[in-house]
């Protein structure tokens, strides 16, 4: 224990829930829009009509692991 | 705090993103072209009239193939440092790298892993298109109900701590999550759609790239992030009423 004497006090202090709840609200609605994007849009379903989106990311998409077509 | 996180774990994803882009182009696009090859050459046979190429080969394997994987890259680097931030503090006594390393292991077996042995990454040729919706549902229920056990287990380790010692306590958070696991793949149903005359080494070099991809990504992620937030973690931890790693 002489060895952490002079040790600053150091450890992990969580982030209360309060202070990350909107962060990951609004932060992981968008970013998983950003994945639908790429992983599904015109695919399964569509918000955009066409296939544009989804023959410009269609390497992509099927290396990723996601059902292509 | 969680804003300079969420910042620095996206660009983390982006790099990892440039990174798994190169890997790709290596090792997946000759996979994605053999498969488009067999698919051309079964429409021709089929005596079908080629299908129009909206967007070149070139394009899909170039900027196509970097604006899907960059996108992913950040979303999931984002993500990643949202599901840090709850993790940190709550994970025992483990620093920023270690929880950073543990959550990308964790979330590469749950995301990745589990639901790629039940439905993996098929090249194209392989899928009816008219199952789409179909597979499509599958594999996202698939995901989320891997990730459900995955926290369910890591929340039964927590429980089990203090009586079975860490060791044990994660063996049999381990059993309880394949027990799930076995259970669900046997509950949902299969899907076998790859065509009779598609050869087996090309299908098997198109998955084992995919999954190089993804661990490239998750290691990069789950290494890198650990290292900037180490920085923004520890201006708090020192400002904190005096608590220690155990």
């Amino acid at each position: 224990m002489s060895d952490t004497t002079f040790a600053p006090s150091y450890g992990p202090v969580a982030i209360p829930v309060r202070e990350l709840l909107p962060w990951a609200i609004l932060g992981g609605l968008l970013l998983m829009l950003a994945i639908y994007f790429v992983g599904a849009e015109e695919g399964a379903t569509s918000l955009i009509r066409g296939t544009y989106v989804h023959e410009f990311v269609h390497d992509g998409r099927h290396l990723l692991g996601f059902p292509c077509h | 705090m969680v804003g300079k996180l969420l910042l620095r774990g996206m660009l983390v994803g982006l790099v990892a993103g440039i990174l798994a882009f190169a890997f790709a182009r290596v090792y997946g696009e000759p996979q994605v072209d053999k498969a488009i090859a067999f698919e051309e050459q079964q429409a021709q046979a089929a005596g079908g009239a080629p299908e129009p190429e909206m967007v070149s080969r070139a394009t899909q394997a170039g900027i196509g193939l970097a604006t899907g994987v960059l996108i992913y890259g950040a979303a999931l680097g984002g993500l990643f440092s949202l599901v840090f931030a709850y993790a940190y503090g709550r994970l025992g006594s483990l620093g920023p790298r270690g929880t950073s390393a543990l959550i990308a292991a964790l979330g590469f077996l749950a995301v990745i892993v589990v639901p790629g042995l039940k439905y993996p990454a098929s090249p194209p040729a392989v899928g009816n298109a008219e199952t789409i919706g179909y597979r499509t549902e599958l594999f996202f229920i698939m995901i989320v109900v891997s990730i459900a056990a995955m926290v369910a287990a890591i929340g039964l380790a927590q429980r089990l701590w203090n009586r079975l010692g860490a060791w044990n306590a994660s063996i049999v958070a381990g059993l309880a999550f394949l027990f799930v696991f076995a259970l669900v793949k046997a509950a949902l149903p299969d899907i076998n759609e790859v065509p009779e005359n598609f050869s087996a080494t090309v299908l098997w070099q198109f998955r084992v790239a995919s999954l190089g991809i993804q661990l490239v990504l998750w290691t990069v992620v789950g290494l890198g992030f650990g290292a900037v937030a180490e920085r923004v973690v520890a201006v708090r931890d020192q400002r904190s009423p005096a608590r220690r790693y155990a």
